[in-house]
């Protein structure tokens, strides 16, 4: 690890100044992620500064029904939080699908969304990456890319977003609340992501100088219906080959609303309305799951060693949505 | 003075400073004020500088869980954590499970179900088991399995150690 | 008998020691002044270092030193210095010797500084530059230059054909012709490998090393440094695991002595997890099986042809292709092994190195067969199970697999299979059995022991083996109590240790049978000279006694014909006024003896696998493992051994693939979240069942080493499992999620 400056504030607002001010500066909370990368030399921060002294470790129902996580909640505590069991079970079961017991009681809420892809390149700094070093060039897309994106990619950048909890986050319609120098405000979850494009370095679309608050679930949880399915490499503590959260709004046997978003595909959590849309008001059976699927995978694209993740995540989305509708086969 | 007969010809300097804290930890039961470098991980705290090397590095990157150790009574990787961020906390690790002659539980049981080959993940295990049975999450052998999955034993012991933990929560139960 | 420890369910020694965290391993050894070695990783795999920029490494305070090609004094320089025990033929790699990169992740410096994250920020600031050469990694792509798989190595037996292959194979009615492949593995210990070299006043050294062999380490440092071998004390009291990888002295061990040499201080080097994966692994092999039967099953003809890779300045070789004739009652095998010469580090012996992976494309090919057959896989390898192995036309020393079958086969509850792939179903799991042989060496090797009885009534035991997880320490123990007849309170085994009497390295499955019979053959001195001691006191019953004629038990001898005449040893010792009894022994074997068996340990493994329908997701269900291991020394640590085999078989079939990126020839896949080993959600349930034929060939113990045969057979019976499950033949490991999707 490089030296860096420490510092510990109490509240956001100097959290905010104290990041404006710095160079080259990073938050800490749970760490989990971020001192990984600083031992590895990808991640090189000057000046660290410690939030965790800062009162976000809460959970709280919302006026409107929802429910707010507060931005260091722990992820264990968050999964096991009782009103997140009841009412959102498919958040609980993305975030217990993810890392170790021994991770997720140190990883922040907060930190989960920030956390860095997984690419073998990005971890690796003997090797190009754009995303690491912009403009040394992507190294995964000639080479090892079993694990990379099949959907939203670019020529700059195919690394996938790695975490199972910003996939129901995503499929909850979660808004994320920060606080920067202009004051407040609240980013949809769908625009909290980034696709690599030309700036793969940039992975989501907060401000450097922006601090994240806390996470706002709206009141529809999906608890009746729901799924959460995880492919991986190992039956725990590895990360998704290809995940699927979806949650249905049921009436009888149709469909009212249906929220199906893919993880471990693309640079962010992958949600496409087009094919949710489809479902409206759609009979819950398996013609129309696979049709559904066939919709969402028409525009993925493979490479060499991630072809497989095409058919494997039109299948997940046919389980997921069966599953989710109760049905039997 | 050490004799450095490579050194290229120019005076060491200092280009960088480390700052240092000073923190109070609470280990094993003793209380102690340590000073710290900032980028000092709590595992490197306890193996490089206190000497307490029961807790393992397997991979230094919250990979294997060798490193296991209770937080407030909490499972963590200590190997992803800044000890400077730990002022005031309790750390339990393997060397303070027992008390004085008398092994816990658990460590008793690691030995009985012959839970651990080579041993190096083994402090991982135990303090990661008693981190599960704190938590009170795992009802069935499945939910055990992927609740300890988080500790990788390269000698293959997990059988044994699913057994010692099953008894642990049966004991607790009873 | 009291006294009657061997082959009983005893709790590991050691237990207390590494359930409290006071087990040292190597990197745990403290010394105040103690430095920080962090090694600097090349970043290609072929080329020579124009520049290497140490400066700012170098200004930083508390940075001690930072080693070079360039700095680094020239120790011994010719090849045959850096040769260890277990050493390839070849010229091995010498660490920091010039500017020439051989493999990727080659060590290029070594930052030495007062503190540990002191030495790793510096090394973040060493600069190298590179000249670049074309590199060529994929064995795939080069078998035209393959070259024979022969040399000299312990252990390898060149392979060799017999009979007339071409004319059988066209001659029989039914013929399978398959390529099985697998991908590259690393060993991954858990403890990373360190070396802690304290830097005596004298001058001496005393190093703890990860190594399975402290003889083999002190050999190496002695020879390279031009040390004495009384100047250096190599000790490993405990090992994190090593699985092969601490067969060879390995490059941490070099670096932490050089620079303590050149500093004339105490120097700990440890390397990081994705420097593991830089210096061997299990090498990737190409198989091509031909098998010739008549319709009824017998075996007319075998082909088992294997490519597989080196390095450019070793010539790895293994026993990937010897195993048919040893399992299979043919008259025609033809053997073939070729390698590649690869710009990478020489492949490393792997737990059952050579047969994890031959044995696994035979009995894969086997499986194959058996439904080409329409024969149930196990009656197929019952119609042509062998009395004598063929390659060497002799007898077994013992052989329990026809025992191993049958009990496996009862335990798995075998005979309800149906024969049909696809046949059985759970919901959305398709459910296959499958079932494969294991077979492996039970070597026995020179070993010395040294024992001392004092006359507190305590033994010590000592030889210069290492336990890395097996149960040595638990053995040794054992067997000294059993053999003198002592409480195993009473009895202390020490090891890890070059002080102590020679042993060899510790793998092949030998330190069982070696150390273990030089330890009862030690004991057994020291029981004879306690007999001749009481018969030197006045009036003794044992006058002249043989030691045929007593028994060594409850710390006492007692005549065999009469109980009631009997002398403690506590009264020996002290009329004799002895304080101490000290005996050596050297445990040679019998080779005349020996060489008229070819000696085994077999398995009959059995799998059931759940594969998902849809999605491929593989989850291994139920094991049984049958094992002809001779006698179980002890049945705790001998389960958990084959547990253990069992796992590694599991995580090879399903989980564990270094992948290395051609274009840079370095494997990228190198840590622990990448390379995937099982964890404990992976398990199924494991039953084994041992079959014990004491084998007094191998050893006086009656054991056969049994560290290996629980991996041997396992990937295959998997792999077997997943076609039973799927119908789909998966030909290539690991069989990820991708390769079961039907």
């Amino acid at each position: 690890m490089r030296p860096f400056t420490f510092t510990k504030v109490r509240n956001s607002a100097v959290a905010v100044k104290e990041i404006s001010e710095k160079e080259e500066a990073k938050f800490i909370a749970g760490g989990t992620n971020l001192l990984d990368l600083m031992k590895f030399d990808v991640m090189i921060p000057k000046n660290i500064i410690d939030i965790t002294g800062i009162a976000l470790n809460y959970i709280k129902n919302l006026e409107d029904g929802g429910l707010r996580l507060g931005a260091l909640v722990t992820n264990s505590d968050t999964a096991y939080h009782k009103e997140v069991e009841n009412r959102y079970p498919l958040l609980s079961h993305a975030i217990l699908a993810g890392a170790s017991p021994q991770l997720r009681n140190k990883a922040t809420d907060a930190g989960n969304l920030l956390q860095r892809t997984r690419c073998y390149y990005f971890y690796d700094p003997a090797t190009p990456c754009n995303k690491r070093e912009p403009g040394s060039g992507c190294s995964a897309i000639h080479g090892y890319n079993r694990w990379h994106a099949i959907f939203g990619a670019s020529e700059k950048c195919i690394a996938t977003h790695p975490s199972d909890m910003c996939v129901a986050l995503a499929a909850l319609e979660a808004k994320v609340n920060v606080t920067g120098p202009n004051g407040e405000r609240n980013i949809p979850f769908e625009d909290f992501h980034r696709l690599p494009g030309d700036h793969p370095e940039k992975d989501t679309n907060l401000s450097k100088d922006e601090i994240i608050t806390s996470i706002d679930l709206p009141a529809n949880g999906f608890a009746e219906n729901f799924s959460y399915i995880k492919n991986r490499d190992r039956a725990s503590y590895s990360f998704a080959l290809v995940s699927i959260a979806v949650g249905l709004e049921m009436k009888g046997n149709k469909i009212k609303e249906a929220r199906i978003v893919l993880g471990g595909v693309a640079h962010k959590p992958w949600r496409n309305k087009e094919a949710e849309a489809f479902l409206n008001n759609k009979e819950a059976n398996r013609e129309n799951f696979e049709a559904v699927a066939d919709v969402i995978v028409r525009e993925a694209k493979g490479y060499e060693y991630n072809k497989f993740k095409i058919e494997l995540a039109r299948r997940s989305v046919v389980r997921a949505l069966m599953q989710a509708a109760k049905i039997e086969e | 003075m050490i004799e450095k007969p490579h050194r290229p010809n120019q005076a060491a300097e200092a280009a960088f400073s480390i700052q240092k804290h000073k923190i109070i930890l609470t280990i094993n039961e003793v209380e102690q004020e340590i000073k710290v470098d900032a980028w000092t991980t709590v595992l490197d705290l306890l193996r490089e500088h206190l000497h307490l090397t029961g807790t393992k590095k397997g991979c230094d990157h919250g990979q294997c869980g060798a490193c296991t150790v209770l937080m407030d009574g909490t499972r963590i990787n200590s190997c992803l954590t800044l000890a400077v961020m730990h002022d005031g906390a309790e750390i339990t690790t393997v060397e303070g499970l027992a008390k004085g002659e008398q092994l816990h539980p658990v460590q008793e049981a690691f030995i009985e179900q012959d839970a651990f080959q080579c041993g190096y993940c083994t402090p991982g295990q135990i303090c990661s088991a008693i981190g599960l049975i704190n938590e009170g999450k795992a009802k069935t052998p499945e939910d055990i399995r992927d609740l300890m999955s988080g500790n990788i034993c390269r000698c293959g012991a997990y059988n044994n150690i699913l057994k010692v933990v099953q008894e642990a929560l049966e004991r607790e139960r009873s | 008998m009291a006294t009657n420890f061997i082959g009983k369910p005893k709790n590991r020694v050691d237990g207390r020691d590494k359930v409290t965290g006071t087990a040292k391993y190597t990197a745990e050894f403290h010394r105040p002044g103690l430095l920080h070695g962090v090694v600097v990783s090349g970043t290609i795999a072929k080329g020579r270092i124009k520049n290497i920029d140490t400066t700012a490494a170098l200004r930083l305070e508390g940075v001690v030193e930072v080693f070079t090609h360039i700095n680094t004094p020239k120790q011994a320089w010719l090849d045959l210095s850096y040769k260890d025990m277990d050493a390839p033929p070849g010229e091995p790699f010498r660490p920091l010797h010039n500017d020439k990169i051989q493999f990727n992740m080659q060590p290029v410096a070594l930052v030495v500084a007062e503190t540990l994250e002191l030495a790793q920020y510096a090394a973040t600031l060493v600069k190298v530059e590179y000249e670049v050469e074309e590199h060529r990694t994929k064995l795939a792509d080069h078998l035209e230059d393959a070259i024979d798989g022969d040399g000299f190595r312990a252990g390898f037996v060149p392979p060799k054909s017999q009979g007339n292959f071409k004319k059988a194979f066209s001659n029989s009615e039914v013929q399978l012709d398959v390529e099985y492949f697998h991908g590259a593995e690393h060993h991954n210990p858990m403890e990373m490998h360190a070396a802690t070299v304290f830097y005596e006043e004298d001058g001496s050294l005393t190093i703890y090393d990860k190594t399975q062999g402290v003889k083999n380490s002190q050999h190496y440092i002695s020879m390279v440094f031009g040390l004495s071998k009384k100047k250096v004390r190599v000790l490993s009291p405990f090992v994190g695991g090593a699985f092969g990888s601490a067969l060879r002295p390995q490059y941490q061990l070099f670096l932490a002595t050089l620079a303590a040499l050149e500093l004339k201080r105490s120097v700990k080097v440890e390397l990081t997890r994705p420097q593991m994966f830089s210096f061997g692994h299990r090498p990737i092999t190409i198989q091509n099986l031909k098998l010739g039967a008549s319709p009824d099953g017998k075996l007319k003809a075998i082909s088992h042809k294997a490519f597989s890779e080196t390095s450019r300045f070793e010539k790895y070789v293994e026993n990937v292709v010897n195993w048919a004739a040893k399992l299979y009652d043919c008259d025609n095998i033809e053997q073939v092994y070729k390698l590649v010469r690869l710009d990478m580090y020489t492949p490393l012996d792997m737990r059952a190195p050579g047969g994890a992976t031959g044995v696994y494309a035979l009995e894969s090919a086997m499986d194959e067969l058996s439904y080409k057959l329409k024969m149930d896989p196990m009656e197929l390898r019952l119609k042509n199970y062998s009395e004598e192995d063929k390659s060497e036309g002799k007898p077994f020393s013992t052989k329990t697999l026809r025992e191993c079958f049958q009990k496996g086969a009862a335990k798995f509850g075998w005979e309800k299979r149906n024969p049909q792939p696809r046949s059985m179903k759970k919901g959305h799991d398709l459910i296959g059995w499958g079932m494969a042989t294991g077979v492996w060496d039970a070597m026995q090797v020179p070993a010395r022991a040294k024992a001392e009885f004092s006359a507190d009534g305590t033994l010590t035991v000592g030889s210069a083996t290492a336990d890395i997880g097996t149960g040595t320490y638990t053995i040794m123990t054992q067997i000294a109590a059993e053999t003198l007849g002592l409480p195993l309170e009473k009895v202390k085994a020490n090891l890890g240790d070059s002080d102590l009497p020679f042993a060899f390295i510790e793998g092949g499955s030998s330190t069982a049978a070696s150390v273990g019979s030089a330890v009862q053959k030690v004991c057994e001195k020291i029981a004879k000279k306690l007999l001749k001691e009481a018969g030197k006191i006045k009036d003794s019953p044992f006058k002249g006694a043989n030691p045929e004629e007593v028994i060594f038990a409850d710390e006492m001898i007692t005549d065999k014909i009469n109980p009631s005449i009997s002398m403690s040893f506590a009264e020996i010792m002290e009329s004799r006024e002895l304080e101490k009894i000290n005996k050596k022994y050297m445990l040679l074997p019998n080779m005349l003896k020996q060489n008229k068996y070819s000696r085994n340990t077999h398995s009959a493994v059995f799998a059931e696998v759940k594969v998902d329908e849809d999605l491929g997701t593989i989850k291994v269900n139920r094991i049984v493992s049958a094992i002809d291991g001779g006698r179980i020394l002890n049945l705790k640590t001998a389960h958990s051994q084959i547990l253990g085999g069992v796992v590694w078989g599991i995580s090879m079939a399903v989980h564990e693939d270094s992948f290395m990126d051609h274009t840079f020839g370095r494997f990228i896949n190198h840590d622990l979240s990448k390379y995937h080993i099982s964890v404990n959600a992976d398990m199924p349930e494991i039953d084994v069942v041992f079959v014990e034929e004491p084998d007094m060939v191998v050893s006086s113990v009656g054991a056969k080493g049994i560290g290996e045969i629980g991996m041997v057979g396992v990937a295959a019976a998997i792999g077997n499992a997943v076609f039973h499950a799927t119908g789909k033949r998966v030909r290539s490991l690991p069989i990820t999620q991708e390769k079961a999707m039907t």
